[in-house]
């Protein structure tokens, strides 16, 4: 993975591993759940796992009649970009009185890892947990709802059958930097079992490459 | 303003340069700047700078001046050690074996070697407590052993270990097997952790190579040595003007090593008053960090170092931890794949038989010359907060008794 300097402080004084955005919310974090029982949620998604580093919780509450997120609630576990890029994404959900359901599955890591002034780039995959988090919190509240058409089918499809190889796991390889076939095998070793899907694993390299980095 | 509080808790990462070694070096960053191989006075002054430093380290060690050969590091003395005997040896053999936690400057030569040029590695497995068990490095000699490298004590978790009777078992094997001193396998420790705490007489330890390094003992950085015992034969890494009896070329860094000499000598020096010191501070935190709820004491709760603390603290991440910690003034380390570039969590918690995530969760203390009793009281009373508030961030509730 291409190594790019650290972010640095705006002051330019302190080179800081992330900027002064992250910074103010990773010690000081908006919208964190801190009463579980008192909190009646319309949905809730859970991604990730403490044995790989990351895992957030997220709980929306969502105006029916405008489908506005009016508020968004998260925990996670993780490193200061996994706790910053998932207080910034709350913020920006609830923003100027909700984002429409529409809206808020849109924002995308890109979009976070903006508003927060950048982030070192070995970090980056930590950011995308928190929209995964959302995408399964809005169709949790679709299931609740009764709104079972409007789930969103998770993208996860097994393109390497003998290693149990998804295109999630594809797209987590691209957005941690292996940018060809080579270094995604490094990571995945997708393929060493089945070569017959590395025409499609080259594929959707090219597609998340233009996804996230383009 | 007040003046802003830093507490240094991490030397094991590294140790400033102590202020009677920097006087030392002085010297030979001024007027004294000669090169030991020239001829004339000033390269003479010179090496005989460097031959004092090492009769020095030599004596510290009970060995001999020409079993010290200097490197630019405890990675590079490390590196010098596997390769050298490797690629000496060669004919002779080719098993590696080390210890599943040693320092990666032992672990990726041994991994290159397996890979590019057919060394047979083979790691041993360390018990809960991170200790090497002798009678498996006696059962993993095999009649194509060269060499068995096993750290003095552990970076991380700062168990110390068994090096005598890991010799010994080393010269056991020999024996039985009609090997004689100079015949492989050779036994070689990385000392840089143990430096300043733990004895160092290399006959006593019955260590056929030894690396220490200089920036963990108060010396300067970018300075070690190799003991390597006469009769032992190594390649070198780099090749030139022959210096350091042709096995590391290179003009040698004079202000450096009389820095490394001074600092091991001070260390030697102050070592049973500081260990005695420091155990008492290093208990305390342990005392302290147990009282915080769901943490473990990763390393020997004895046969440890005295400076060096370890605990895996559920349900929250290392880095976050270490991140919060440095804003309140605390310098302290972790183990958790966040803060290391390969995203790995610490290979040595993960070979005690921990799970992932205690590894993510690990905090390590490391004490010093300049740590009072005063920061360590700071520190407890900083932590609890901490921990508190990142656990109320965390979706994370483990069971704490499928980590103890």
């Amino acid at each position: 993975m291409p190594n790019t300097p650290d972010v640095v402080s705006k002051d330019k004084k302190e080179k800081w591993l992330y900027s002064d955005i992250v910074k103010e919310h990773f010690f000081d974090p908006k919208n964190f759940l801190l009463d579980d029982d008192g909190y009646e949620a319309d949905g809730m998604g859970m991604v990730g796992s403490p044995a790989c580093g990351d895992m957030m919780t997220v709980w929306i509450k969502v105006d029916p009649k405008t489908e506005r997120i009016t508020d968004m609630k998260w925990r996670t576990f993780g490193c200061g970009s996994a706790i910053a890029s998932t207080s910034m994404h709350s913020v920006m959900v609830t923003e100027d009185g909700g984002r429409t359901l529409t809206e808020a599955l849109a924002i995308r890591p890109q979009h976070i890892i903006a508003r927060l002034g950048g982030l070192p780039d070995r970090k980056i995959h930590c950011s995308v947990l928190s929209d995964k988090a959302l995408r399964v919190a809005v169709n949790d509240y679709f299931r609740r709802t009764g709104q079972i058409f409007r789930i969103m089918p998770e993208g996860s499809r097994l393109v390497d059958k003998v290693l149990k190889i998804t295109d999630h796991d594809i797209e987590e390889a691209v957005l941690e930097g292996a940018d060809t076939l080579e270094k995604v095998q490094a990571r995945t070793k997708v393929g060493t079992g089945d070569p017959t899907c590395l025409p499609e694993v080259e594929q959707l390299i090219r597609f998340y490459k233009e996804k996230y980095f383009d | 303003m007040g003046e802003i509080l830093e507490i240094y808790l991490d030397h094991a990462a590294t140790a400033p340069l102590d202020p009677r070694v920097k006087e030392a070096m002085l010297p030979y960053l001024g007027k004294e700047f000669g090169n030991p191989s020239s001829l004339h006075a000033t390269g003479r002054r010179a090496k005989q700078a460097i031959d004092e430093a090492r009769e020095s380290i030599a004596k510290i060690l009970g060995c001999r001046a020409e079993e010290i050969v200097f490197t630019g590091g405890g990675t590079e003395a490390d590196n010098l050690a596997i390769l050298g005997i490797y690629r000496a040896y060669k004919e002779k053999g080719n098993r590696l074996i080390a210890s599943a936690i040693e320092h990666h400057a032992v672990l990726r030569p041994i991994e290159h070697l397996a890979k590019k040029e057919g060394a047979d590695a083979f790691f041993v497995k360390v018990d809960r407590e991170g200790l090497v068990d002798p009678e498996k490095i006696a059962a993993a000699i095999d009649e194509k052993t060269l060499l068995i490298s096993i750290m003095y004590a552990n970076n991380e978790i700062g168990t110390i270990e068994p090096i005598v009777e890991i010799g010994r078992a080393i010269a056991q094997w020999k024996k039985e097997h009609g090997r004689k001193m100079n015949d492989a396998p050779f036994f070689h420790t990385d000392a840089c952790q143990a430096a300043g705490a733990l004895p160092l007489e290399v006959g006593k330890l019955g260590a056929d190579l030894m690396t220490i390094n200089g920036s963990k003992i108060y010396g300067p950085k970018g300075v070690g040595f190799l003991y390597i015992r006469s009769g032992i034969r190594l390649e070198p890494l780099i090749w030139g003007g022959g210096q350091e009896w042709g096995l590391r070329s290179g003009t040698e860094n004079v202000a450096a090593i009389v820095g490394l000499a001074k600092a091991l000598e001070l260390a030697e020096a102050e070592k049973k008053k500081e260990n005695a010191r420091l155990t008492i501070l290093r208990d305390k935190l342990i005392v302290g960090f147990s009282a915080i709820p769901k943490t473990r004491l990763n390393g020997h709760p004895t046969l440890r170092l005295p400076n060096n603390a370890n605990v895996s603290i559920l349900d929250i991440e290392g880095e976050a931890m270490v991140l919060y910690l440095d804003e309140a003034g605390f310098r302290v380390s972790t183990g958790s794949a966040c803060t290391s570039a390969n995203l790995e969590p610490s290979h040595v918690i993960r070979a005690l038989g921990l799970p992932y995530e205690a590894a993510h969760g690990s905090l390590r203390v490391t004490l010093g010359r300049g740590t009072t009793e005063q920061d360590i009281g700071k520190l407890l009373a900083v932590l609890p907060p901490i921990v508190e508030k990142l656990r109320q961030l965390s979706p994370v509730r483990l069971n704490m008794k499928h980590y103890a």
